[in-house]
């Protein structure tokens, strides 16, 4: 069904096929990309595990990025609200920028950055609070006491997470309770609450059943009207349904970035092809 | 088949492991159970509620239960925080991939950017290095030695210090053995256990949990305190709770610096002197005038010393079965 749905909107949303080259730049002139990226090069150590990305991401559109296990494609995203902060000895170099702003120049607010970019993880990993207070977390840590803002706040994300009407009658009760599909789409509602322009996700549906993923993927179709969504997926049929535009890394290199339906219809690169039809990876 | 000597070791070896089980809890049934049957006889409401009368022979212990009480409060006051406060810094500041990996890391990275920081990365580790190492030769000092040191330091070195800026000359209030200074000295020794026990129960919680945190934007420090300590505090009230009941039986560290012989009225201030269940057991077994009739106080003594430290150990057991079970939910 969703298959059904989202394949009549993306062919009807991705209109302008003026993509003939395998360019960063989006197609669409008239939607400003939200994050660029130039030269971007990421180290572990010694060790280079991405190599010269350059790739503009529109504003309130889906971007997939895809690739076999250990291509940089969840370091590339954890790049972006700068998580890889926390982890030894990792050096970046090149420039990533949100709404013209490189998120590494000096003097950075990585702690302001991460309320704009908010991050969903491959593993659900809610707070062993009550579902209100993590839904609440964000808004607390932000100084915010006033419990009708609160109140409204914990509503409002819990229902674009499409989850309200499942637990509102028991925002009390521990979030380890939930269902591990809706622990994911708790986590969902919990980023959405402080109200980031930028939403990552990293395999948000790896750990899930298929139904739970069904769920997981509307929301993200339905998300996309109000920001800007980064998804990494090991599953080329979740990027096909459910993103505008998709990257193709492989060895830490971006291999081609282009609209979803020429990735997956009409590759350039014969790498992306073999990639796609499953003859490797 | 089995060649006969290979089956004869077998059943050797099943023996004498379990011969050493009978003996241990053999060993365990007949302490406590003599002091049982004998104490239980002594305790009585007046054992409980009086203090000792005609040279230690009569009356009860009620001024070493309070004393111990408050000496236990005091010193969980001063090592709880220290201990705890110690342990979130080794593992939450300190760099996780430890001083080799940090140092090798430093060493490698001549003519990169960023290598000032790995140098206090590298620093760091190394700090936390030597404060892992203190903790762990701090568990191995004998207890005496704690209460030796409570004397020279508390008492000699702060108390009388504190006297000579405070009091008029002459005058002795901080500069004498007092509940204060035999908390503090006992704190010292019950550190590590709390320090060792926190650091396990930080080490429990999921670095998924600390990633969420921070991807929402909170500090690090608003990261511990709303995420990790909460989700790690029954680990830590365990790992508290047994360390402070180790302290409470330590008698050594209190010897010199504030336990009394004997006290007919409760401590009303940090700077008074205390009786002590431990030092109370010690002293009616070597200065009673009577050896026969002090033996049912004795035995009285024990018992609730036992009883007490017993419940406390009970409270951190049922703490941290809770919280498995909430976790296996």
């Amino acid at each position: 069904m969703t298959i059904l749905t989202t394949t009549g909107e993306f062919v009807t949303s991705a209109a302008p096929a003026a993509s003939t080259t395998a360019s960063p730049r989006p197609a669409d002139a008239h939607n400003p990309p939200k994050i660029v990226v130039r030269d971007f090069n990421f180290f572990y150590g010694e060790s280079k595990v991405l190599h010269g990305i350059e790739l503009d991401i529109p504003e309130k559109q889906v971007t997939a990025l895809i690739g076999p296990s250990g291509c940089g494609k969840s370091t590339f995203l954890r790049s972006i609200n700068r998580m890889n902060d926390i982890i030894p000895g990792a050096r970046v170099e090149g420039l990533i920028a949100l709404g013209g702003k490189d998120l590494y120049a000096p003097h950075v607010d990585v702690v302001a950055l991460r309320r704009r970019v908010g991050m969903v993880f491959q593993k659900s990993n809610p707070f062993s609070k009550s579902i209100y207070e993590n839904i609440a977390y964000g808004l607390r840590i932000g100084g915010i006491k006033d419990r009708r803002i609160l109140d409204e706040t914990v509503e409002r994300s819990l229902q674009r997470a499409a989850l309200w009407d499942e637990v509102k009658d028991r925002l009390n009760a521990s979030a380890l309770a939930l269902s591990g599909g809706q622990q994911q789409r708790l986590c969902i509602a919990r980023a959405l609450a402080v109200d980031p322009e930028v939403l990552l996700m990293d395999e948000p549906a790896s750990a899930l059943d298929p139904i739970a993923t069904q769920k997981i993927e509307e929301l993200v179709y339905e998300l996309k009207d109000n920001y800007t969504i980064v998804i990494v997926t090991h599953n080329m049929q979740q990027a096909a349904r459910v993103s505008d535009r998709t990257a193709f890394f492989m060895l830490g290199k971006l291999v081609e970035y282009d609209n979803t339906r020429t990735i997956f219809m009409n590759p350039k690169v014969k790498l992306t092809e073999d990639y796609i039809t499953g003859r490797f990876g | 088949m089995l060649k006969g000597n290979r089956r004869v070791a077998d059943k050797f070896a099943i023996t004498l492991l379990g011969a050493s089980v009978v003996i241990i809890v053999a060993i365990l049934v007949v302490i406590v159970g003599n002091i049982v049957i004998h104490g239980v006889r002594a305790v009585t409401w007046e054992f409980l509620t009086q203090a000792p009368r005609q040279g230690l022979t009569a009356g009860g212990i009620m001024p070493a239960i309070v004393g111990t009480a408050a000496l236990v409060i005091l010193m969980s006051i001063v090592a709880v925080p220290l201990g705890v406060a110690t342990a979130v810094y080794l593992h939450e500041y300190t760099p996780a991939e430890g001083l080799n990996l940090a140092w090798r890391r430093f060493r490698v990275s001549k003519g990169l950017p960023g290598r000032r920081k790995l140098f206090f990365r590298a620093a760091s580790a190394l700090l936390a290095t030597v404060t892992r190492s203190a903790v762990a030769n701090l568990a191995g000092v004998p207890s005496i030695v704690f209460g030796l040191f409570g004397l020279g330091f508390f008492i000699q070195f702060i108390g009388r210090n504190i006297d000579r800026a405070t009091q008029p000359p002459g005058e002795v209030l901080w500069g004498q053995g007092s509940l204060l200074w035999a908390a503090c000295t006992l704190a010292l020794l019950t550190l590590p256990t709390v320090i060792v026990a926190t650091e396990e129960a930080l080490r429990t919680v999921p670095q998924d949990l600390r990633e969420a945190s921070l991807a929402l934007g909170a500090t690090q420090w608003e990261t511990i305190r709303r995420v990790v300590l909460p989700s790690s505090l029954s680990g830590i009230m365990t790992g508290a709770i047994l360390g402070i009941s180790r302290g409470a039986g330590e008698v050594a560290p209190i010897l010199f610096t504030g336990a009394a012989y004997y006290l007919p009225y409760l401590p009303g201030d940090v700077t008074d002197q205390f009786m002590h269940l431990g030092y109370h057991v010690l002293i009616l077994s070597t200065q009673s005038p009577d050896v026969e009739a002090t033996k049912p106080l004795l035995y009285g003594t024990v018992f609730v010393l036992l009883a007490l430290t017993f419940l406390l150990n009970l409270t951190g057991v049922i703490i941290r079965s809770r919280t498995r079970s909430r976790l296996h939910r």
